[in-house]
């Protein structure tokens, strides 16, 4: 068979805001106040004389995903917009890596959780034609998402193809 | 005075004042034999009964008086909608397949349903299909050939056959051979066949409050079950099972295949008509026709058959896929299969047979994790619920079986992962339980993803996604070397990546012995 070149792809240019951390943080703080409220009422109520043990490794657990889960996105997380395609980076134990064409860009999307309208952050959601996987830009300062949702949909009216 | 194209607003074929209320009144069975049972020997009941058969029929009525529809040169609209009104327009332009459909009480009566796709928009359940049910069958047909012919070809005096058939001066590529009918007990649709079965029983028991324990036949085909010690009866219950999904298999084969003709016509769509009792006939447009897919589901692959679905935007693979009308081959010979698929891709068995460059051996590894580690755990909870004594000694024999299934799986899902690039074709293997071989024009890649989990990327592997707007979506090339796959992508598709890429200038990598046409043997 043939030999192909090992060629790599560099990470894309741009990073997340600097309030990203701030905002995962905060995400995943809610989101494990309520798990651990479920935990607290469960053991105490189930196994009692265990119930320290499993709240204690519920907590630990919590700890080290808010701590380390924000920062490690930051390092994983971003993005670019290049001559001809736009180009992402997500993710923090599974990461994420797409690409696609400019010209096939069908919906350019920001979107602002109540989390996100917090920090003044938003979301850009890039689809194609392909049902699968949309492109999503995470945690942008509002104004560079603006821009950015702008800049796109200039550039795909003027491409104006169907993007199939 | 029906003729299409003045774009003038008419209603559909009077004929399904008929099938309506038939269809509506079949549907509500359910309820009526549940109030019927209900209430047996109450006079109040029966009424009840009229009542829902009156009000459904009168439903049936109101949605015929309600729904218009009219085909200009530019566009074709519906409008229908009994509380709420509904408009659709398609613009001639747009269409991208078109289904005819006939049931039993359409064919009666010698009309169709024309259902038109607009491929990217009909993405949900019924999203933007427009659906005109009740042309008659002439109608159907000239409809079709209209709609796929445009602009090359008026309309032809098509002749007055039903809508499932072939037109004259198709090319036919393949027709169903009854011989193939001895894959039917392998396709399993008989297990569908018998759960929908199951579920009809079910409603009705429930919802006419039928005590179960009381009716003597089920009392007595429990006290026969008794008679045996419980190994047996599974034996039994077993045998019966599969005696009843191969007879239901076979039949569903028959209703669904029977007069199967796969055609090309001059402008290269293809056509697909089938069905003995409902017929159906599907056309695909060539330009939107962008590879095919083999896919041979574990049992058929032991017998040595095999079926092909067509990869073409407008038409998803999923779901009810072979509703979905992408069926190009019914399950049938391995090697009648890879000749259609061959023959309908333009590339012959290229890539479809070939042996692919397996991946590396840590991806091996990760199936072979993946399958063992919940195998073990049946293993070791069965064990020590049995060490117990809550579960006979035999069942722990049983769930030792697992691991050694799972070990099979494994492997073979290993063997038929593979990717390559043929004929600016993209090849993609995988699966085992259903495994497929896909080949997909390059042209048709609207983007890239490649995903690694934190555990891929220490094994230095990594999956490659491409995405499409055809058939399934994306095509996974699962765990290959993660040194290997932005060069493979590059290659696929030269430019997409060109301006992220680190190093020198890309190479531009063909592949050789890409035709080699050894016959694939995992």
């Amino acid at each position: 068979m043939g030999e192909v070149m090992p060629l790599e792809m560099r990470a894309p240019e741009n990073r997340a805001s600097s309030r990203a951390v701030r905002y995962w943080t905060v995400r995943a703080l809610s989101g494990w106040v309520v798990a651990l409220v479920v935990v607290i009422t469960v053991a105490t109520q189930a196994f009692p004389h265990q119930a320290a043990a499993v709240i204690g490794a519920a907590v630990l657990v919590a700890a080290v995903h808010v701590v380390v889960m924000p920062r490690w996105r930051f390092r994983v997380h971003r993005w670019e917009v290049t001559g001809t395609a736009v180009y992402t980076q997500a993710g923090w134990l599974r990461q994420e890596r797409r690409i696609a064409p400019i010209v096939r860009i069908q919906t350019v999307d920001t979107e602002r959780g109540p989390f996100e309208q917090l920090f003044g952050l938003s979301k850009v959601t890039i689809t194609t034609a392909s049902a699968a996987g949309p492109l999503k830009i995470h945690a942008l300062d509002s104004a560079t998402a603006e821009l950015l949702a702008l800049k796109l949909t200039d550039i795909t009216s003027a491409a104006g193809a169907d993007g199939t | 005075m029906n003729e299409p194209g003045d774009g003038s607003w008419r209603r559909l074929s009077p004929r399904m004042l008929l099938v309506h209320p038939v269809i509506e009144i079949g549907r509500a069975i359910p309820a009526i034999a549940g109030v019927l049972l209900a209430g047996s020997g109450g006079s109040g009941s029966s009424l009840w009964a009229a009542a829902i058969a009156l009000a459904v029929a009168g439903f049936g009525t109101l949605r015929y008086v309600t729904t218009r529809y009219s085909i200009g040169s530019a566009q074709i609209q519906l409008k229908h909608g009994i509380f709420r009104r509904r408009e659709l327009s398609v613009p001639l332009d747009r269409v991208r397949t078109v289904d005819v459909t006939a049931h039993v009480l359409h064919r009666l009566l010698g009309i169709a349903r024309v259902s038109i796709g607009t491929g990217t928009s009909d993405r949900k359940e019924g999203g933007d299909r427009l659906v005109l049910d009740g042309l008659t069958a002439q109608q159907a047909t000239r409809l079709r050939s209209e709609l796929l012919h445009r602009p090359a070809v008026p309309a032809a005096e098509g002749p007055a056959t039903s809508g499932a058939r072939s037109e004259p001066g198709d090319e036919q590529l393949v027709a169903l051979d009854p011989r193939w009918l001895r894959y039917a007990p392998f396709t399993l649709t008989g297990a569908l066949t018998g759960l929908a079965v199951l579920g009809v029983g079910w409603r009705v028991v429930s919802e006419g409050h039928v005590r179960l324990d009381r009716v003597s036949v089920l009392r007595d085909v429990v006290a026969w079950f008794e008679r045996w010690s419980p190994l047996t009866d599974v034996l039994i219950g077993t045998a019966g099972v599969i005696a009843f999904v191969a007879l239901a298999s076979t039949a569903g084969y028959l209703l669904s295949f029977w007069h199967f003709v796969l055609s090309r016509n001059d402008a290269g769509s293809l056509h697909v008509s089938r069905g003995l009792l409902t017929t159906r006939a599907t056309s695909i447009e060539r330009r939107r026709l962008v590879g095919v897919e083999l896919s041979e589901p574990m049992l058929l692959r032991w017998v040595g058959g095999a079926r092909v679905l067509a990869v073409a935007t407008g038409l998803r693979v999923g779901r009810g896929g072979e509703r979905g009308g992408e069926m190009l081959l019914p399950p049938a010979p391995r090697a009648v299969a890879i000749d259609v698929a061959g023959q309908v891709s333009g590339r012959g068995a290229g890539g479809l047979q070939t042996v692919l460059p397996p991946h590396p051996r840590a991806a091996l590894r990760r199936r072979l994790v993946r399958a063992e580690l919940p195998a073990l755990a049946v293993v070791a909870a069965t064990a020590v619920v049995a060490g117990a004594g809550g579960w006979p000694g035999w069942t722990v024999l049983l769930a030792a079986l697992l691991p050694i299934v799972a070990f099979a799986l494994a492997v073979d899902r290993y063997r038929s992962l593979g990717h390559l690039l043929v004929d600016r074709a993209l090849v993609v293997g995988a699966g085992s339980l259903v495994r497929t071989r896909t080949v997909l024009d390059t042209e048709a890649v609207i983007g890239w993803t490649l995903r690694s989990s934190w555990l891929q990327r220490r094994a230095g592997l990594v999956t490659l996604i491409a995405t499409t707007a055809a058939g399934r979506q994306k095509y996974l090339v699962s765990d290959l070397a993660a040194a290997e796959a932005v060069g493979f992508a590059d290659a696929a598709t030269p430019g997409l990546l060109s301006e992220v890429l680190v190093g020198e200038s890309p190479v531009q990598v063909v592949a050789p012995g890409a035709r080699s046409g050894r016959a694939s043997t995992s």
